[in-house]
């Protein structure tokens, strides 16, 4: 339990100086969305309701999300099975450089690719990487933006695997 | 010192410029830490700026394109990622009949200062072009963090 307090304080200190509407989204409905991922495979967001989330944008110009992408991999091999889903959504303006640098990553979670509007949606993505964590309930339990400690969203993962 | 030794000597120092060329062919990001201070503007000096003669400057982002279609400095002018051939041409073709003297502020935004690829292209594309004028906006973490998230004046593409 306290872990799990620490984890949140953790997270609301991570979001303090973001704009006041992506700040806004914790605790709230994760906002629906259906897209097709670079496979083809039409992906709805409530689709996954009774999963862990984990919503990450990204892009191929962004350093730490190419540094992000090979241990996301990890943890939707090791905690997939525990009802990790993630989903990656680039903000990349074409499509020919994701193809080329996924080739390398070989992600094992779908891969879509994102606009203005998805952005918009989830309170302005206005830098990278922005990695969102949604309970099994659908609802938004924290967000973490920028060159973050991947411990923090490992132990904040981790925690809402453990809850039902 | 013998010959021999005088010749590997000479062999050691080529292979160490080969291998530093080669390293400089690889890299692919020019770190915007290379932009000197005095090259810079901060957010808050801008914003002022613009306040006070929104017509004087020109700007441009020169990050990801759909970020700008989020949310932009209002006035400013998407040009295409200045770590890309292509967004470094439209910055290219859009100076090109402006006076060196001209008041340029390029910015990015897309990601921490120090990993942003974009901003230390672009910036040093103005200056061999000669614009004395041209500087880079400082933004430490992010467009939304620091710009966005202090109140000041930004729009989304129609």
């Amino acid at each position: 339990m306290k872990g799990a307090f620490r984890a949140v304080a953790a997270a609301v200190v991570l979001t303090a100086p973001l704009p006041l509407l992506a700040a806004t989204l914790v605790n709230r409905p994760a906002p629906p969305f259906a897209r097709s991922d670079l496979n083809g495979s039409r992906i709805t967001l409530s689709a996954y309701r009774g999963k862990v989330i984990l919503l990450n944008f990204w892009a191929t110009w962004c350093a730490p999300c190419r540094v992000e992408m090979p241990r996301f991999v990890g943890w939707q091999t090791r905690y997939g099975p525990r009802g990790l889903q993630i989903v990656a959504v680039s903000m990349d303006d074409d499509v020919d450089p994701v193809r080329t640098f996924l080739r390398g990553v070989q992600p094992n979670y779908p891969v879509l690719m994102g606009d203005a509007k998805l952005g918009e949606l989830y309170g302005g993505v206005l830098g990278l990487p922005v990695t969102f964590l949604i309970d099994r309930t659908g609802i938004i339990r924290a967000r973490f933006e920028g060159e973050t400690d991947l411990r923090a969203i490992k132990t904040r993962l981790c925690a809402l695997l453990h809850s039902q | 010192m013998t010959s021999h030794k005088r010749i590997s000597t000479l062999l050691g120092v080529l292979m160490l410029l080969f291998a530093s060329v080669l390293r400089a062919q690889s890299s692919d990001h020019v770190s915007a830490t290379t932009i000197p201070h005095d090259q810079l503007i901060q957010p808050a000096d801008l914003n002022r700026a613009l306040q006070a003669h929104p017509h004087d400057l020109l700007i441009l982002q020169v990050g990801s394109r759909v970020l700008f279609q989020e949310s932009h400095i209002p006035g400013s002018e998407y040009t295409g990622p200045g770590s890309r051939p292509a967004g470094l041409d439209a910055i290219r073709a859009r100076v090109a009949n402006l006076p060196r003297t001209q008041e340029i502020v390029v910015y990015c935004g897309c990601c921490p200062w120090d990993k942003c690829p974009n901003i230390a292209p672009a910036w040093q594309l103005l200056h061999q072009m000669g614009f004395t004028q041209a500087r880079a906006l400082y933004i430490a973490n992010n467009f939304g963090a620091d710009w966005v998230a202090k109140g000041y004046r930004a729009e989304k593409s129609q």
